[in-house]
């Protein structure tokens, strides 16, 4: 069966351009007229948790994408072959087995970033847009389109992600990129920072960083304004969910 | 509809790939991996220290300058807990089949009743003297959390770090992002004029310029900074017997 599979994509690629329109649309749709953060409204649990600082969350971003691309890959590959009753624990191995994988990537080639996102990197496995998307189009649709799908969401889900840590680190750290070899220091108390707020004659001495934006709860506000904002520039989306 | 007989084939076939996969990957890169965790240990270790390493940064050392500075300066020494240096075999026993101390994984020994376990101890041979670094571990808020204490030859604390498994970004984990946190301890002392232990408070707020046992806490991660304090308080008194033995000669 798995033999049909690939006999009957190697016709859909001679009638089909490899990166038609459909496929653009497939990429491109999840960054912003169906994102599955600010639209589907899936994965926020993650985007509270682990949107504090810029670094880890662009590292979990890239993981995500992996990991939504290729178990929708696969998932498309054995889908006619996958029993219908056990196809999420089906689905759920995959997208476990590729966590592990960039588990293990990560421990060999960075061990500090290993380090610095150990649990989280675990929760990519209880993402709910992975599976969403495995289920919702994976196990309907031919291998390459399903990747595009798996990869869109992915960053889709990362956009965001980074623009929520961009906001919260600097109002909340006064930092970019913290933890990374490449730290900014943009606004604070000392003369390392960029705008030295304690500098004489300077005129951000009033200025202190938001303890509420290192908190989740600054996240929801973050991803609410998103929302809001999105939806004002796009009033076919106000009906959607 | 699939028949049962295929579902169960297709799970057992599935799952023993998938397995041996992964399983295939874990084996092939354990030794790189295990490497990494003890050079990231090391490298931790010294961070301790890092007023005594000139103008080199543990945390920008590449990894063959941590092994090297390491096994050159470093002495391993595993006490048990009424302060006696065990031999390799103990080690061992006590189930670390490298026998060396930096082989003993704090996380079980914490979980072993008190008189059963055992702690490793690093001695850095200075420029100044030795350099006495302890290992310690505790509960933070979300899950547990370590670190290294150096003490001079006066038993005054000299450098520490702090790592964490879970504590959140921004609050708890800032005992380990921010160095402003472990540097505060340097020069902090744990004994009083009496001699009596009273380890190094880490206060609620500011503890003040002239406090020479305290140091402040984080705002916004009181149970983190409660727990790092627990954690030095009870860490440090394991390895009084050996350490005044040791100050005494």
């Amino acid at each position: 069966m798995a033999e049909n599979t690939v006999v009957q994509d190697a016709k859909a690629v001679k009638s089909e351009p490899l990166f038609g329109k459909k496929e653009k649309k497939l990429l491109l749709d999840p960054l912003n007229d169906n994102n599955p953060i600010t639209v589907q409204v899936l994965g926020i649990c993650s985007a509270l948790a682990v949107t504090s600082l810029v670094y880890p969350s662009l590292v979990i971003s890239v993981a995500v994408v992996f990991v939504c691309g290729f178990s929708s890959l696969f998932t498309s590959l054995i889908r006619k072959n996958i029993p219908k009753q056990v196809r999420m624990i089906v689905q759920l191995v995959i997208i476990a087995t590729l966590v592990t994988i960039v588990e293990l990537t990560l421990k060999r080639y960075n061990f500090t970033v290993y380090k610095q996102l150990t649990v989280y990197i675990g929760l990519i496995i209880t993402n709910c847009i992975v599976m969403g998307r495995l289920e919702a189009f994976a196990m309907a649709n031919k291998p390459w389109r399903s990747f595009l799908d798996g990869i869109g969401n992915g960053l889709g889900y990362g956009v965001i992600l980074i623009g929520i840590a961009i906001i919260r680190e600097l109002f909340g750290k006064g930092t970019l990129f913290a933890g990374s070899p490449a730290e900014w220091k943009i606004i604070g108390p000392t003369a390392d920072y960029m705008i030295n707020t304690l500098a004489d004659g300077s005129w951000f001495g009033w200025y202190a960083n938001n303890n509420l934006m290192v908190l989740p709860a600054a996240a929801m506000f973050i991803i609410g304004v998103f929302i809001w904002i999105q939806r004002s520039y796009y009033p076919k989306l106000v009906d959607i969910s | 509809m699939h028949s049962t007989s295929y579902i169960v084939r297709f799970v057992v076939i599935m799952t023993a790939l998938v397995a041996f996969f992964l399983a295939l990957l874990s084996t092939g890169w354990k030794d790189q991996i295990e490497l990494n965790e003890a050079i990231f240990n090391k490298r931790a270790i010294l961070s301790a220290v890092s007023d005594y390493l000139g103008d080199q940064d543990p945390k920008e050392m590449s990894d063959a300058e941590v092994i090297g500075i390491f096994d050159s300066k470093v002495d391993q020494i595993a006490l048990d807990m009424s302060g006696t240096p065990l031999e390799a075999e103990d080690i061992i026993a006590s189930g670390y089949k490298g026998g060396r101390a930096e082989d003993i994984d704090m996380a079980k020994e914490k979980k072993k009743d008190e008189a059963d376990r055992i702690l490793p101890l690093y001695v850095f041979n200075s420029d100044k003297g030795k350099i006495y670094i302890v290992s310690v571990r505790g509960n933070g808020l979300w899950d547990e959390i370590w670190g290294s204490i150096a003490l001079d030859g006066k038993l005054n604390v000299v450098g520490a770090t702090f790592d964490h498994k879970g504590e959140t970004p921004g609050l708890g984990a800032e005992i380990k992002d921010n160095p402003a946190f472990p540097n505060s301890f340097k020069g902090k002392k744990i004994y009083n004029d009496d001699g009596d232990f009273v380890s190094v408070t880490v206060v609620k707020g500011k503890a003040g310029k002239n406090n020479d046992y305290a140091v402040d806490g984080l705002t916004g991660a009181t149970v983190t900074a409660v727990g790092v304090d627990e954690m030095i308080r009870r860490g440090i008194k394991y390895y009084e017997p050996y350490l005044q033995k040791a100050i005494a000669q």
